[in-house]
C-alpha cells in the first residue's frame, strides 16, 4: 500500500506530509513548534497534557495535535490569543497541583514544564497550590521515584511497557489521588519485573524519576545501553 | 427453533393468560424491593390461594411500574388498577374486595393519572406489565418477531435504512444518528465486528437503564440482535456495573433462555446467523461511560477514555470495528422495526424523533421514572407529571442532564426538552437524570456538589479535568466559607469555560455545565455569598457561623 501526501496549511504555511502524520509531527517537520509535556517520539500518542491544542479552521472545536491525524485541505493554527490563554491556564494547573519548587528539583534549568512556563510567561499561579506530601520511593538503587513532581504525563509508563517491554510503571487511584505505582505498588527494591534500564528517567519531563547523584545531562546521556544489556541478561 | 416456532409459543402464551381472569403484578424492582415488594409478592400468592382464586388470577413479578415514590406498587388487571405502597397486612384485603367481590379498594389505589398522561412507553413498553424472568412472557407482547422480520424479510441494509428513518439519535447523552452510526460500522470491512451496549449509570439519581434491564431484559437483547444483524457483528457485550445485582441476575437469565431457544448462538432462529452475547462488569466509575473507556475496561484494562480519531466504528474492542450504543437506544429498535421508521419520526419532535426516559428526583411530589416524547416542556415535566414542588415549596431551578447538567432557572420552564434546545441553555440530555430543586437549595452549595462529584470520578488522564476540577472545587469551599473572592467568579467562569473545551473525554467536557449554568442563571447568589457573606437557603457558611457561635 502506497502512503498518499496530504496537503493542508499550518499557521497560514502549505505544507505536505505523508498521510497519517498527527498534526504535532507535521508542524513540527516544518519548523512549526507546538508545546507539549505528554508526547514523546517513538511513544504511543496520550493526548493527556492538553498543551498542543490547536484550532482547525470550520470547526468549533479544539484538537489535541499529537493525536490528531491531518486531512487533506486542513487549516490548523497554532498560536491565538485564545489557545495561549489555555496553555498557560494548563501550565498554571500542573503548577498547582503537587509541589513543583524549582530551586530544589534536580531537574531545575532541565526541566520541560519550567521552560514551557518561562516560554508562555507563566508569572504566577492563579488559584491556591497543592502541599499535599506524596511517598517518594528512593529503595532502587539508583533510580528514585518522587510523585511530589510528577505530572501523571505517563511518558515513563508507555515507555517501559512500549519500549523497554516490561510494563514495571503503572498508575493507582484516579483523579487528583492518582499515582505512579511500581509492579503492583511494591518498593521500587522488590520490583520483580524492573530491568533498571533508566529509561524512565530518561523521559521524564520533571524531576520525578531521576538517577540518584547523577547530573540529569548525564541521564539523558545515551551510552547507557551496554549497561541495560547486562541487566536484562542477569538471571 | 424457526421463526414459525416463536409465533406459536406467542399464542399459546397468549391463550395461557387469557385463562387468567385478573393478573397481579407486583413490582420487584430494585427501586421498590427494599419497601418489602418480595413479602408482598408471597402475601399475594398465598391470599390467592386462600380465597381459592389462584387458578383464575395470575400472580406475576414484574419490574419497575415508574412510580418509585409509593412503592411497593401493584397493578391489578384488567383495568391497570394501581395499588400503592401495599404492605402484606393489605393483600388480604386487595385480594378480598377486589378480586373476590369485584371491587377495588379506592382508598388504596394511586391517584396521580396526570404522572402516566403525558408519558409515551416505547422503551419502557413491557415495564411492569411482563415477568422478566419469562422470556415467554415477552414473546406474548411480540418479543422477538421484529429480529424474526429482520431475518426474514429484510437485508441488514433494509434495517439500516429503517433505523436512519426513524431518526432515533443515541440515548447515550452526545444524540449521535443512530443509523449513520450503524452504516459507519457496516461499512467497515474488518472482521469480526463487536456490538457494546453500555449499561453503565454512575450519576446520583439515575436509575432509568437499571431499571429497563430489570424490568425488560429481553428488549436489549433484542435490539442488539438486531443491531448485530444489520452490521454484520457476531459478538456482543453488555458492560453493567457490578452494584446492579438484580439486572445483572435478570440479564443472566434472560441470555441464558434466548440461548436455550436458540434466539442467541451460532444458528438463530436456523437462519445460519450467528450471535452471541456475553456480559461484562464493570467496577463503578462514571468515567467509564465514555464508550472509549468502557472499550477499555470491556477489554480488561483501566477505565480511561483515549483520543478519537479512531472511532470505535472503525477500531474499537482488539482494533476492530464497534458498535456502542446505550442499551436504552437499543431498547427502541425493536419497536421501530415492528412498526416501521416513519411511524417512530413521527413520535416526538422533527429533529429529535421518540421518547426519553428520565429519572425525575428532586423536591417534587411524584419522583420516578418517566419515559416521555421528546419536545415536552420542563413544565409539563416538573408541574403535569411530577405533580409539582413539594409542600407547596417556590420552584428554584431544574438540573437537565446528571451531576454533569445544566441547572436552568424558572424562566427556561417552558423549553422543550431535546438535545439540540438543552445544549443551547448550557445543559444537556446526558443519562437523563432531572433533578428538581426547590428554595431550600443554594445553588453555589449545589453546584459544589455535584463539582465534588466529577472531582471524585475524573480518571485523572487530562490536566483540565484532573487538576482543574480541583482547583473549581477549591474556589467553591472558599465561596461557601465566607473566604470567597470577587476575582473568584471571573476564575471560575474562566476555568470552566477552559475545562469544558480542552478535555480529553466528554466527562470533562461537560463537569464544568453546573457551574457555568448557576454563574448564568444565579450569578447574584454567587455575589451574595461573596459579598454579603450570606446564604438565603442557610446551606453555606456553618463554620463561619459555629465559630461565631462560639466566640460568643
Amino acid at each position: 500500500m502506497t502512503v498518499g501526501t496530504v496537503k493542508l496549511k499550518i499557521d497560514n504555511v502549505e505544507v505536505a506530509v505523508p498521510e497519517g502524520t498527527t498534526i504535532l509531527e507535521a508542524a513540527k517537520s516544518n519548523g512549526i513548534d507546538i508545546p507539549t509535556l505528554c508526547n514523546l517520539e517513538g511513544l504511543s500518542g496520550y493526548g493527556g497534557c492538553r498543551l498542543c491544542m490547536v484550532e482547525i479552521h470550520g470547526s468549533p472545536k479544539l484538537f489535541a495535535a499529537c493525536v490528531t491525524p491531518v486531512g487533506m485541505g486542513m487549516e490548523v493554527i497554532t498560536q491565538s490569543d485564545k489557545l495561549r490563554e489555555y496553555r498557560k491556564m494548563a501550565i498554571q494547573f500542573i503548577l498547582s497541583e503537587r509541589t513543583h519548587i524549582c530551586a530544589v528539583c534536580v531537574a531545575n534549568n532541565a526541566c520541560e514544564l519550567q521552560k514551557l512556563a518561562n516560554d508562555l510567561g507563566v508569572d504566577h499561579v492563579m488559584f491556591e497550590r497543592e502541599w499535599t506530601r506524596l511517598p517518594v520511593d528512593s529503595t532502587h538503587d539508583f533510580l528514585v521515584l518522587d510523585r511530589n513532581r510528577c505530572i501523571l504525563c505517563t511518558r515513563c509508563l508507555r515507555v517501559c511497557d512500549e519500549i523497554e517491554g516490561v510494563h514495571t510503571l503503572d498508575l493507582k487511584m484516579r483523579g487528583k489521588d492518582a499515582q505512579v505505582i511500581i509492579d503492583l505498588d511494591e518498593d521500587w527494591a522488590n520490583s520483580s519485573s524492573c530491568t533498571s534500564c533508566r529509561k524512565c528517567a530518561k523521559v521524564c519531563p520533571v524531576g520525578a524519576i531521576y538517577v540518584e547523584s547523577v547530573a540529569l545531562e548525564e541521564t539523558k546521556d545515551k551510552g547507557i545501553a551496554e549497561f541495560v544489556l547486562s541487566r536484562r541478561n542477569r538471571k | 427453533m424457526k421463526l414459525d416456532d416463536l409465533q406459536k409459543i406467542a399464542e399459546h402464551e397468549v391463550d395461557f393468560q387469557r385463562a387468567y381472569k385478573h393478573r397481579i403484578n407486583v413490582c420487584c424492582s430494585s427501586g421498590c424491593v427494599p419497601f418489602g415488594a418480595l413479602k408482598v409478592l408471597k402475601a399475594f400468592q398465598e391470599a390467592v390461594r386462600e380465597f381459592g382464586v389462584e387458578k383464575e388470577c395470575k400472580v406475576a413479578r414484574t419490574g419497575c411500574v415508574g412510580t418509585c415514590s409509593v412503592g411497593p406498587a401493584v397493578i391489578i388487571d384488567p383495568g391497570d388498577y394501581l395499588y400503592q405502597s401495599v404492605t402484606p397486612e393489605k393483600v388480604r384485603e386487595i385480594v378480598r374486595d377486589h378480586i373476590v367481590l369485584g371491587l377495588p379498594v379506592k382508598d388504596m389505589l394511586y391517584h396521580g393519572e396526570a404522572f402516566f398522561k403525558k408519558q409515551r412507553r416505547l422503551v419502557l413498553r413491557n415495564a411492569g406489565k411482563i415477568d422478566p424472568s419469562r422470556i415467554e412472557d415477552y414473546i406474548a407482547m411480540g418479543g422477538y418477531s421484529a429480529i424474526g422480520k429482520c431475518l426474514a424479510t429484510m437485508t441488514p441494509q433494509g434495517v439500516i435504512y429503517e433505523v436512519s428513518r426513524s431518526g432515533l439519535r443515541g440515548r447515550g447523552g452526545a444524540g449521535f444518528p443512530t443509523g449513520q452510526k450503524w452504516s459507519l460500522v457496516a461499512r467497515t470491512h474488518t472482521t469480526p465486528k463487536y456490538i457494546v451496549a453500555n449499561l453503565d449509570e454512575g450519576d446520583p439519581g439515575v436509575f432509568a437503564n437499571r431499571t429497563l434491564a430489570e424490568a425488560d431484559p429481553h428488549a436489549i437483547i433484542e435490539g442488539m440482535l438486531i443491531a448485530a444483524y444489520a452490521v454484520g457483528a457476531e459478538k456482543g457485550y453488555i458492560y453493567i456495573r457490578a452494584e446492579y445485582p438484580l439486572a445483572i441476575q435478570t440479564l443472566q437469565k434472560a441470555i441464558a433462555q434466548a440461548k436455550g431457544m436458540s434466539l442467541l448462538g451460532d444458528n438463530v432462529l436456523e437462519t445460519g446467523f450467528k450471535f452471541d452475547l456475553e456480559l461484562r462488569f464493570g467496577a463503578g466509575a462514571f468515567v467509564a461511560g465514555e464508550e472509549t473507556a468502557i472499550l477499555a475496561s470491556v477489554e480488561g484494562r483501566r477505565a480511561m477514555p483515549r483520543p478519537r480519531p479512531p472511532y470505535p466504528a472503525n477500531s474499537g474492542l482488539w482494533g476492530k470495528p464497534t458498535l456502542i450504543q446505550n442499551v436504552e437506544t437499543l431498547a427502541n429498535i425493536p419497536v421501530i422495526i415492528q412498526n416501521g421508521g416513519e411511524w417512530f419520526s413521527k413520535v416526538g419532535t422533527a429533529k429529535c424523533s421518540g421518547t426519553k426516559c428520565f429519572s425525575l428526583t428532586g423536591q417534587i411530589n411524584n419522583p420516578g421514572l418517566i419515559e416521555v416524547p421528546m419536545g415536552i416542556t420542563l413544565r409539563e415535566v416538573v408541574y403535569d407529571i411530577g405533580g409539582g414542588m413539594q409542600d407547596n415549596r417556590p420552584f428554584k431551578a431544574v438540573l437537565v442532564g446528571g451531576p454533569s447538567g445544566g441547572c436552568l432557572p424558572e424562566a427556561l420552564l417552558d423549553l422543550p426538552i431535546d438535545y439540540d434546545s438543552l445544549t443551547k441553555v448550557g445543559a444537556i440530555m446526558g443519562s437523563g437524570g432531572i433533578v428538581v430543586i426547590d428554595d431550600q437549595s443554594c445553588m453555589v452549595d449545589t453546584a459544589k456538589f455535584f463539582t465534588d462529584f466529577c472531582v471524585e470520578e475524573s480518571c485523572g488522564k487530562c490536566v483540565p479535568c484532573r487538576a482543574g476540577l480541583v482547583k473549581i472545587k477549591e474556589t467553591f469551599e472558599n465561596i461557601t466559607q465566607g473566604t470567597g473572592k470577587l476575582d473568584d467568579i471571573a476564575a471560575l467562569d474562566k476555568a470552566g469555560q477552559y475545562i469544558k473545551e480542552a478535555s480529553l473525554c466528554g466527562l470533562g467536557q461537560t463537569a464544568p455545565n453546573p457551574v457555568l449554568t448557576t454563574l448564568r442563571y444565579f450569578r447574584d447568589e454567587y455575589v451574595e455569598h461573596i459579598v454579603e457573606k450570606k446564604c438565603r437557603a442557610g446551606k453555606c457558611f456553618r463554620n463561619l457561623k459555629k465559630e461565631e457561635d462560639d466566640a460568643q
